[in-house]
């Protein structure tokens, strides 16, 4: 408990320096922010208006701590290309994004975990050799070419599966479409993070059945199958779970290309539909969520892993 | 160089080889692939920026455009390789620049330590708060879009994974005694930097840059395929993939091919880094990463000569173990050992480090990890049934049920996450079935019979929540579990305090007199030895050298080597150690052709460097391996 306190509370000075990076990087952007709104044949004067309007006039500090305030709040100002309060978008674009990424992030974890105990187990077999190249190509593969390859194949030629959105246009809705919908892009999502979390968890593995309590377990006459499930994995588990934390990043942040290959209405396109247009408050408001979301997840895995190993104490 | 041990090392080389292989072909395709980009404007290729309505999505084969052409009918192999120019020119510079700022922050942190080590390190930690492509997106955000952009975005992010292996690396040596002999000679700290730190953290740079440099090719083609990177009319294999998006069903090769190139020269890196990781990181270069097998590989060269066991509990017959890994010389760490227990009785087996007594013990049982232990020969007998000749369940019966093992560390010989009482119950109910709360109370009883004090709260802690004396009272219990005939206990006190050392010694030769328990102790302490076992071998290099009852060996010693340990033992009431036996054992890999003991023996003449030296026998109970003994048969 004490040390659920203490990681909660050191939680919170990473999201303000977070929130800094993010304020000082796109407040001060080259180009103005007013022009960009009211477009190269703007007056001085409008200019000037807008950026009062915008608090753009006040001292650097100030208006980071006003910003601040305000996304304390709740408000992340109006992006002004949708013309709609930002949080309202990017909630609704970042429940997309989770949905999918949360698939992703199960699948991954579970096959990375199957194939890194195969391996280890059958260290230098024909499958460990097979699976450890698979891996390979797996951390290798561009994820926006696997899901144009992933589309050809299971929509395009089969016609097995939808190609794109979340849900069908036309009498869509409900879970059975969700799930129609999910499966190409949480497949092309996960293949990457399947490929790291199977090989850490080989290594990790192979480093824990050398050590002695492994053989202690054997020399007790403890079966194989519960050395390796049992007492190896438990252990090599409290170094794969920060891993799989780390994971949750590069998925997050991985979903941007599937979602922009399979049309998925998430917060990963609106980004970059929003970097395009220059709708700056867009930018900061999705980056920030999406930030203090996974600095969040990882405090989870955190408490799991200790809660896993009851050598951290505090 | 025989078959047999060709064999052993068989998995390990081929593993090696395969990987090498594999770092070998990714070698190859990329250089073909680099040389072919940097020899781009020399080739015969049409202007890849040329554009041909006319022609405008031709086929892969087409006349003209091996590889088609695109909607706005440029040839795509020339796009290609122009293409993959781009793509690996903005992938190494930014690795290079995330090398280079990383390995700068990483060494500053890492040398100057303290407030700067703490200031950089925050800051690094900040970055690595975002997501990794967000904050790329966040920066090409800021920076606004352009392949420049998008690599400097790609560079930054990465730059918290060298800085942070940099660091470690670098604060690891920078109190070694050759930077603080630099610092003292007045030397400057940038050129100790340049001179000391950067050649020694330079191979976790390399290992870094090896990591990377595929991502980062692939994040910066992923940047353009977002239209973030590269803007037309320049095109690197991202932005193509993603220009022949919008065609994939009309004309799919137009983005499956710059795709499947940026596949090639990622996978081709990756498998190359693993090659340049397995070579420049010492542990996974001795293969020491290989997985223990359930028993050790057992390869008698002798398996048709059979002993006729006798009455004896536990009789060892010409044991043989060896080491082999690929690319080591082979260790011949027990060179056919002879022992006999019976039932009831204790056997202390003593020698220095490295004699192969703690191997020997391990063999028996079939316990020696292997890879890279191999059972090259001998017998062991438990009640006259070959062990070393029995299948793994039958082994694994016999494990922990009839022989039980106490080990050296107990910390390292549990479970470092399971409670004492689980590890108990676990080790009673995996030889007798029994619901779990019997196995539990069984347990407790265990705990009170080793004198574990408050054992019931004991049991609910785990091992790092004991002190050592207690863990290795678990450990004895863990091994009296299933009322075993034999316990082989190696070293159970040497890793613990004097006084705790002397309890434990007590609690074990109670145990052993309550339930009529035969013991091998393994040691290296006279002393301790004289306190528990009736009879004593001496091993030395991989052999017994003398045998015999306790107390006529210590009052009498054959053997100058025991003579030696004896005179090395620390008095039992005080008085100091005695100099040790001087000079060092030989090694397991260049054992001498006669006495193994010859170069360190006052009593050496040249018949005992000349050949092997039998074991003989000195009186009814008693051997020795030695041509001039110190007492004479
Ligand atoms: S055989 Fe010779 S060298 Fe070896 S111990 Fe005996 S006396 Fe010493």
């Amino acid at each position: 408990m004490r040390y659920c306190l203490k990681r909660l509370m050191a939680v919170v000075p990473v999201l303000l320096g977070l929130t800094v990076i993010v304020f000082s990087m796109l407040a001060f952007l080259p180009g103005d922010p007013a022009t960009a709104i009211l477009g190269p044949y703007a007056t001085p004067d409008n200019v000037e208006r807008l950026n009062r309007q915008l608090g753009l006039d006040k001292p650097p500090a100030q208006q980071y701590l006003i910003w601040l305030g305000n996304i304390l709040q709740g408000d992340f100002g109006r992006s002004y290309s949708l013309n709609r309060p930002v949080l309202d978008e990017v909630l609704e674009r970042f429940s997309a994004t989770l949905v999918l990424a949360g698939a992703a992030l199960l699948l991954c974890t579970l096959w990375g975990i199957l194939i890194g105990v195969r391996c280890a187990v059958a260290q230098y077999g024909w499958s460990d050799r097979l699976l450890t190249l698979a891996a390979v190509a797996g951390i290798s593969v561009p994820s926006f070419w696997l899901g144009l390859l992933a589309i050809l194949a299971f929509s395009v030629h089969l016609r097995w599966l939808p190609a794109s959105g979340m849900f069908a246009v036309y009498g869509g809705g409900g879970a059975a479409d969700l799930v129609r919908h999910l499966i190409l892009p949480a497949l092309t999502l996960s293949v990457v993070a399947t490929g790291v979390i199977a090989r850490l968890t080989r290594s990790a593995m192979l480093e824990v059945l050398r050590q002695d309590f492994v053989c202690a377990a054997r020399a007790r006459g403890i079966g194989e199958r519960r050395v390796i499930y049992r007492h190896a994995f438990k252990a090599a588990l409290v170094t794969i779970i920060p891993v799989i934390g780390v994971q949750a990043g590069f998925v997050l942040g991985g979903a941007v290309y599937v979602e922009t290959v399979f049309q998925w209405p998430g917060v990963g396109r609106m980004l970059v539909q929003a970097i395009s247009t220059r709708d700056i408050q867009l930018v900061q408001g999705g980056v920030v969520v999406v930030a203090a979301s996974y600095v969040l997840f990882n405090l989870l895995a955190d408490l799991a892993q200790h809660a896993l190993d009851p050598k951290i104490k505090t | 160089m025989s078959g047999a041990r060709f064999a052993a090392s068989f998995a390990a080389l081929g593993a090696l080889l395969l990987r090498h292989r594999l770092a070998g072909l990714g070698a190859l395709v990329l250089l073909v692939v680099a040389a072919l980009a940097a020899a781009a404007p020399l080739l015969p290729l049409p202007n890849p920026d040329l554009t041909d309505l006319a022609n405008r999505l031709q086929r892969p084969g087409a006349p003209g455009h091996p590889l088609g052409t695109d909607h706005l009918g440029r040839d795509l192999l020339a796009r290609l390789v122009w293409g993959t120019r781009l793509s690996l020119a903005v992938g190494v510079f930014a690795s290079l620049i995330a090398a280079l700022a990383g390995s700068c922050i990483g060494i500053a942190a890492g040398f100057f330590g303290g407030r700067t080590d703490n200031l950089l390190m925050r800051g690094i930690d900040m970055l690595m708060a975002f997501p990794y492509i967000l904050l790329a997106l966040a920066i090409v955000a800021a920076l606004g879009p352009g392949l420049l952009n998008a690599l400097y975005a790609v560079a930054i992010v990465n730059i918290p994974f060298f800085a942070r292996s940099v660091r470690g690396a670098t604060a690891a040596i920078a109190h070694r005694e050759f930077v603080d002999a630099a610092r003292l000679a007045g030397m400057r700290n940038w050129r100790i930097i340049g001179g000391e730190i950067l050649p020694n953290v330079a191979p976790v740079i390399t290992i870094a840059m090896s990591t990377t440099i595929g991502w980062m090719i692939l994040e910066t083609a992923g940047l353009s395929f977002l239209g973030l990177g590269s803007q037309p009319p320049q095109a690197d294999l991202g932005s193509m993939l993603g220009e022949g998006r919008n065609l994939l069903i009309n004309a799919p090769h137009v983005s499956v091919v710059p795709g499947a190139m940026i596949f090639v020269v990622v996978v081709s890196i990756n498998l190359l880094g693993d090659g340049v990781r397995d070579w420049l990181d010492p542990r996974l270069r001795a293969g020491q990463l290989s997985r223990p097998a359930a028993v050790t590989r057992i390869e008698r060269a002798d398996a048709g000569a059979a002993h006729r066991p006798d009455g004896a509990l536990l009789q060892v017959r010409g044991l043989r173990t060896r080491f082999v890994s690929a690319g080591a010389r082979t260790q011949y760490a027990v060179n056919g050992v002879d022992l006999t227990v019976d039932a009831g009785q204790c056997l202390g087996l003593i020698g220095e480090s490295g004699s192969g007594k703690s191997v020997t013990a391990l063999s028996l049982l079939g316990l020696a990890p292997s890879p890279p232990a191999v059972i090259g020969g001998g017998r062991v007998y438990l009640a006259g049934e070959d062990l070393l000749a029995a299948d793994f369940e039958r082994l694994r019966a016999i494990r922990g049920r009839r022989v039980a093992y106490i080990f050296q560390n107990p910390m390292a010989a549990l479970h470092p996450l399971m409670t004492v009482g689980a590890q108990l119950t676990e080790a009673i109910r995996c030889h007798r079935r029994m619901p779990r709360q019997a196995a539990l109370d069984e347990a407790l009883g265990l705990l009170r019979q080793v004198r574990m004090p408050g054992a019931a709260a004991r049991a609910r802690q785990y091992p790092h929540e004991l002190s050592g004396g207690m863990r290795q009272r678990v450990g004895i219990a863990l091994a009296l579990a299933n009322a075993p005939e034999l316990v082989i206990a190696d070293e159970p006190t040497t890793a613990l305090d004097v006084t705790v050392q002397a309890q434990i010694l007590q609690l074990l030769a109670q145990l052993r007199r309550e339930r009529n328990l035969a013991l091998i102790f393994v040691t290296h302490d006279f002393a301790v030895l004289s306190q528990l076992c009736d009879r004593v071998a001496v091993m030395y290099a991989g052999r017994i050298v003398e045998s015999g009852p306790t107390h006529d060996i210590l009052a009498r010693p054959a053997h100058p080597y025991t003579a030696g340990l004896i005179r090395c033992a620390p008095r039992l009431g005080g008085g100091r150690r005695p100099a040790a036996i001087p000079g060092l054992p030989p090694a397991a890999d260049r054992l001498p052709r006669g006495c193994a003991f010859a170069p360190r023996c006052a009593r050496r003449r040249e018949a005992c460097e000349a050949g092997k030296v039998a074991s003989t026998r000195l009186s009814a109970a008693r051997r020795v391996r030695c041509l001039y003994p110190l007492e004479a048969a």
